[in-house]
């Protein structure tokens, strides 16, 4: 009795999946498998072949690829160093350095482009120094530029848990064994934050995989992503069919990346899935 | 004797301008189980971290077999150390948690997998090479860690409080586990623990600490027998503390009773401190002991009953085989080779400890 009735708390979550999560993926699929008229068809999944979209996707996936490289690249020692200052200010810093996260998406896109701008602060602060401006606005530049920004946070955060989950004795039974520094890194810390680092590829890679709104941005319109292409077809051509059926396709891309790093993750905690 | 192995020389350290050991001096022979003992925060802990190289000493040199290590990183000092929580590493199975120290001494296969096996042995859990670090309890997990750091051959094995974490029936037959390792092995055990019967019944030389100094060094029948002050004696073991007054050679007072003892040297009608252990506290009847007292409580230990004598404004521990029920009239009775005479403590880390915690 009691049992059904912690069931039933679960109630209104089954709901909101059901009509906010299982529905429109069930409707997506018929969508995309149908034609205007409702036939069945796979012209709507096919059509990805076309050189317009299959380039946007290409584009997509190296910029998301670049993006999530230059994330991991940059979070790995900023979480080592984090992890390593063992002081009340430690928390202070970890805070800084997701703060960004807290504000609008949206207006942290439109900051940048005020700040890349021709005109905008960082090509003045250039030119009063004499130096030549940076003009990357309306560039893949600046879409990764942007991606590195908005989703570095979600790279650091998952590899710094898993760092601070390591107890500090581990790595000095290493040193006693004769472990030296690199030795340390490679055959402990390394290892004992992958889950981290899966974890923070997924995180950064799918939502870079699936982004618009930077590029439309950012981009000026000459940067078109997949994202930009699927959204072209949904909003400005009204044709759902062709929107769903590219969706089917890129959601086929982000399952396979999550499923590819997962099985790299040895089922160890911090899978993303 | 055995020629000395590590020698501390006036060492001192302090963290966050707290002094957690000041001008400490040791040696260790090679060969020795040698246990350093004390309650926590007495600088035991340090003083390991010292000799394992994950402290730097701010002062004073650390000898390892003639040569000053005190600023050699852990990775090339010989010797290795089990830690209290074991440290074993978790992405690793068994096998590869043994070989980690030789793969990095760039040991051959076999030779490798001859020693785990043979460590594996060594602490009884033959076959265990394929486990992981999860599916073993907490014995188990130290005995591995112990069988980590040995196939090393080190010189000098640190043992971190390694049985802190297990319990009772568990720690002592680890106690037993843990003094044929070091017959077998013939290697330096420096033992750190607070648990005085462990020290007891391991080591060879027991070193006392308190508050950062070195109460007393010694054999385990040297520190429970001729405890230097009330600190040793009050953390080794129960005793009656009782203040007293050396009459003269041989003879002291103790609540207005004189004493017969074996002690010397301590001049005329000096006060000192009066130890006598509570086996040494002998019950008889009220008219023919040297003083009388009331029970006044009465607790079965199993081997002997504690019984609490409150005789002359001292409330006497006494352990005895015989029972004496509450509200007794008893006399009380000392040999005069069981009372243990100490000068007055000069210092505060030599007083008795408030509390056995």
């Amino acid at each position: 009795m009691r049992n059904l009735k912690r069931q039933l708390l679960a109630g209104p979550y089954i709901l909101w999946m059901a009509g906010f999560i299982l529905l429109p993926t069930v409707m997506i699929l018929y969508y995309a498998f149908t034609t205007t008229s409702g036939n069945f068809s796979l012209l709507n999944i096919s059509s990805i072949a076309f050189s317009v979209h299959l380039k946007s996707l290409v584009l997509s996936l190296q910029l998301a690829f670049i993006c999530t490289v230059i994330c991991l690249v940059l979070s790995y020692p900023v979480a080592m160093i984090l992890n390593n200052i063992k002081s009340k200010s430690q928390g202070l810093l970890v805070f800084i350095f997701i703060l960004p996260m807290w504000m609008n998406f949206m207006l942290r896109i439109l900051a940048w482009r005020m700040l890349l701008s021709n005109n905008g602060v960082i090509n003045s602060l250039l030119g009063t120094l004499g130096l030549p401006g940076l003009d990357i606005l309306n560039t893949p530049k600046a879409v990764v530029f942007c991606m590195v920004y908005d989703f570095l946070p979600f790279m650091i955060l998952p590899i710094y848990n898993a760092m601070a989950r390591i107890q500090p004795d581990i790595i000095e039974a290493a040193k006693d064994l004769g472990a030296g520094r690199i030795t340390v890194f490679f055959k402990i810390i390394l290892p004992l934050t992958m889950s981290g680092v899966i974890s923070g590829i997924i995180m950064v890679f799918v939502p870079a995989l699936t982004s618009f709104a930077i590029s439309d941005l950012l981009g000026g319109g000459k940067v078109l992503l997949i994202g930009n292409v699927i959204e072209q077809a949904f909003m400005q051509e009204y044709n759902w069919n062709l929107g769903s059926g590219l969706s089917v396709v890129l959601m086929v891309f982000v399952i396979a990346s999550m499923a590819l790093m997962n099985s790299h993750g040895d089922g160890e905690g911090g899978s993303f899935t | 004797m055995n020629k000395r192995l590590i020698d501390l020389q006036h060492i001192s350290k302090s963290f966050d301008g707290q002094m957690v050991l000041d001008d400490l001096n040791l040696y260790i022979r090679e060969n020795e189980f040698l246990t350093l003992l004390g309650p926590s925060g007495c600088g035991k802990t340090t003083t390991l971290r010292i000799i394992g190289g994950f402290e730097m000493p701010d002062t004073g040199n650390v000898i390892f077999d003639g040569k000053d290590i005190a600023n050699l990183p852990p990775n090339e000092r010989q010797l290795n150390t089990v830690f209290q929580k074991y440290a074993l590493f978790p992405h690793m199975s068994i096998a590869e948690n043994i070989a980690f120290g030789l793969k990095i001494r760039k040991k051959s296969k076999t030779y490798i997998a001859d020693k785990i096996r043979y460590a594996l042995k060594l602490v009884n859990l033959d076959g265990f090479e394929k486990r992981t670090v999860d599916s073993l309890s907490g014995g188990q997990q130290q005995r591995i860690a112990i069988a980590r750091a040995i196939v090393n051959e080190p010189k000098v094995l640190l043992l971190d409080e390694p049985l802190g974490a297990l319990d009772l029936k568990l720690r002592q037959d680890m106690q037993y586990e843990l003094i044929r390792l070091k017959n077998e092995l013939g290697i330096t055990f420096i033992y750190v623990t607070h648990d005085q019967e462990e020290a007891l019944t391991m080591s060879d030389t027991i070193v006392v600490m308190n508050q950062g100094y070195i109460q007393q060094i010694g054999t385990p029948e040297d520190i429970y027998n001729e405890p230097t002050n009330a600190f040793v004696a009050d953390f080794i073991g129960e005793s009656n503390i009782i203040n007293g007054t050396m009459l003269h050679d041989r003879l002291v007072r103790i609540l207005d009773v004189n004493f017969p003892c074996v002690d010397v040297g301590f001049g005329n009608n000096t006060p000192v401190d009066v130890v006598i252990r509570p086996e040494d506290v002998e019950l008889t009847a009220p008219e023919s002991g040297m003083l009388q007292g009331d029970v006044t409580s009465l607790i079965f230990k199993g081997v002997h009953w504690e019984i609490d004598v409150l005789a002359n404004g001292y409330e006497w521990l006494v352990h005895t085989t015989q029972m004496h029920p509450v509200g007794s009239h008893v006399g009380i009775c000392v040999d005069p080779f069981n009372i243990q005479i100490m000068n007055k403590p000069e210092s505060n880390d030599e007083k008795a400890v408030e509390s056995d915690a």
